[in-house]
């Protein structure tokens, strides 16, 4: 089990985060905080200590369940070592867009975050990297203005720094409570990202279930090296809106990781208790 | 006229499409370039070179929805594969090494959603055109002149200005499925086009595009030759720039977008119909 120190950083922030004030810690909205947890994928019973112990992954068949986007950096990060970049920076509803300001508060309760990405710079095995991770609980990672400009700094720092970049991507795509400043995200974003390129500077992209819409159109598609967890779906349109396209059912395994890995878009599949040890090694060939 | 009636305007079929305005600001000095040198020649994209004017060879993009029928099957309605958007990156490559401006002509309901589209990449065709469009070392004009759907659009939209047609929208999802996806209702259709901001004027307020044109309506229009001119003139503008202004420029003009608008005032319901 982890020990709870590691756990510090999870603790909210503000007392919008965590409306019943369980300041324990415990932080994980994706599986109820009793003792069992039941796999979607193989149904089998986990207790939620083992689960918690095995990074989310299922023993039995190695389903990997989503992570927040702490969690993503807990795992990632060498202990203590993460220092966070803008946390502070939260959107604004620049299109007076109907009900976007209570899904902005209702988003912010239900993940603990301010916006869906968490940056800042850490170690990983040592080596000193920009490590940003998108939050599924946050509006289902959904690009808006915040999002791309924590991304974007979070690259320009790196370029100034010389450092490499690790960005662990969840995302729906563009936000479309924003309207054209969410798509506009998407050139800001990858405009930063080959400015980062042209310093020599490497950039490494994790894809974790699922990536999608305007991320996998930017950012996540940009990395030097492009890893992706099991079974994640990647891809650009949703199956379901490709299906009501082509009015046909789409082939089993389309979109996994593993089919577009095949197809030559990803260069490696790496179960998540490998994760840190790749991502290491990485690092460590490209000093 | 509601942001609805104007996404119907782009839609309308006898709506002038990117081969007419490549027939009239080029004419017979343009030569049609085909394919991606990878996979294959994508017909929803339509390229090549034409001269703007006496001393001015362009490289010419356009996302083309076709004339009638027949044309509009051919070029799957304007909605590109990955090797459109490949094709595309080709000749702004060539335009670069050749010391030509590029003008991109945008229309399209958005890039493909298939098997093969997905298969061959959709998402690293258009985030590469994007990384790479953002350091051309040529000028880049974009001018959207009907439908402008999403990274389908913005994959040939990565330029140093970006003008709109007075009726031509450009979105990030169509307002049919914001209003089926945000309120599972279609008869929020049109108001979901006004919150999305879709028109010129909008985003003219966001400070997205740089110019508001008003539109040719036939391809003998006059317009034509007072657009020709300030494309011209834009180009030449760019052109007398060094390389790190043009790109620092267009790399400024993405990176403040969001980060320096007033909100904008609601619209009511009623405002849509």
């Amino acid at each position: 089990m982890f020990n709870n120190d590691l756990f510090t950083f999870l603790k909210p922030k503000n007392e919008l985060e965590h409306p019943q004030g369980d300041l324990t810690g415990n932080y994980s909205p994706e599986i109820p905080e009793t003792m069992w947890v039941k796999c979607p994928k193989c149904k089998s019973l986990i207790l939620t200590a083992d689960l918690e112990a095995n990074h989310k992954v299922c023993a039995k068949c190695g389903h990997h369940m989503r992570l927040s986007a702490r969690e993503r950096i807990a795992l990632l990060a060498d202990d203590k070592s993460f220092e966070e970049f803008d946390a502070d920076m939260t959107s604004s509803n620049l299109l007076s867009f109907p009900d976007y300001d209570l899904k902005l508060k209702s988003a912010q309760l239900k993940s603990g975050e301010n916006e869906s990405v968490v940056t800042g710079v850490c170690e990983i095995g040592g080596s000193k990297t920009v490590l940003g991770a998108m939050d599924s609980g946050f509006m289902m990672g959904s690009m808006g203005t915040v999002t791309g400009e924590k991304i974007t700094r979070a690259f320009e720092y790196a370029t100034e720094n010389r450092l490499p970049v690790v960005m662990c991507t969840v995302s729906g795509g563009a936000r479309m409570q924003e309207g054209i400043l969410s798509l506009m995200q998407m050139a800001k974003t990858s405009g930063a990202v080959k400015r980062h390129s042209d310093a020599g500077l490497l950039y490494i992209t994790v894809l974790t279930d699922p990536t999608t819409g305007g991320v996998t159109a930017s950012f996540a598609m940009e990395g030097d090296i492009i890893i992706s967890e099991p079974n994640a779906l990647i891809g650009f349109a949703g199956p379901r809106v490709i299906e009501q396209t082509i009015k046909q059912k789409l082939p089993k395994d389309f979109q996994t990781a593993e089919f577009v890995e095949e197809k030559g878009f990803i260069d490696a599949v790496v179960p998540r208790s490998e994760l840190k040890s790749a991502i290491s090694r990485l690092l460590e060939m490209h000093k | 006229m509601s942001a609805f009636d104007k996404v119907i305007i782009t839609r309308s079929n006898n709506r002038l499409t990117a081969v007419d305005y490549i027939n009239s600001l080029f004419g017979d000095t343009f030569f049609e370039l085909h394919g991606d040198r990878r996979f294959g020649d994508d017909k929803a994209v339509i390229g090549g070179i034409g001269m703007l004017k006496d001393d001015m060879p362009v490289t010419v993009i356009g996302l083309e929805k076709g004339r009638n029928t027949k044309e509009r099957m051919e070029r799957n309605f304007g909605s590109a594969h990955p090797e459109g958007y490949r094709k595309a990156l080709r000749l702004m490559k060539q335009a670069e090494k050749f010391h030509r401006p590029v003008l991109c002509l945008v229309d399209t309901s958005g890039a493909f959603c298939g098997i093969g589209a997905e298969e061959r990449g959709q998402g690293q065709a258009i985030a590469e055109n994007l990384m790479e469009m953002m350091t051309l070392k040529t000028p880049i004009l974009s001018i959207l002149i009907g439908e402008g759907g999403s990274g389908g659009a913005l994959g040939l939209a990565v330029a140093n200005e970006v003008w709109m047609l007075e009726n031509s929208v450009y979105s990030v999802i169509s307002p049919e499925g914001c209003a089926s996806i945000l309120w599972k209702d279609p008869s929020k259709t049109a108001y979901a086009a006004e919150c999305l901001r879709v028109t010129a004027q909008d985003l003219f307020k966001l400070k997205v595009i740089e110019r508001v044109i008003r539109e040719p309506k036939t391809v003998e229009s006059k317009m034509f030759d007072s657009l020709k001119g300030i494309i011209a003139s834009t180009f030449d503008r760019y052109s007398a720039m060094s390389h790190q202004e043009l790109l620092e420029s267009r790399y400024n003009r993405f990176r403040v977008l969001g980060n320096n608008v007033t909100p904008l005032e609601p619209v009511t319901e009623e405002t849509a119909q």
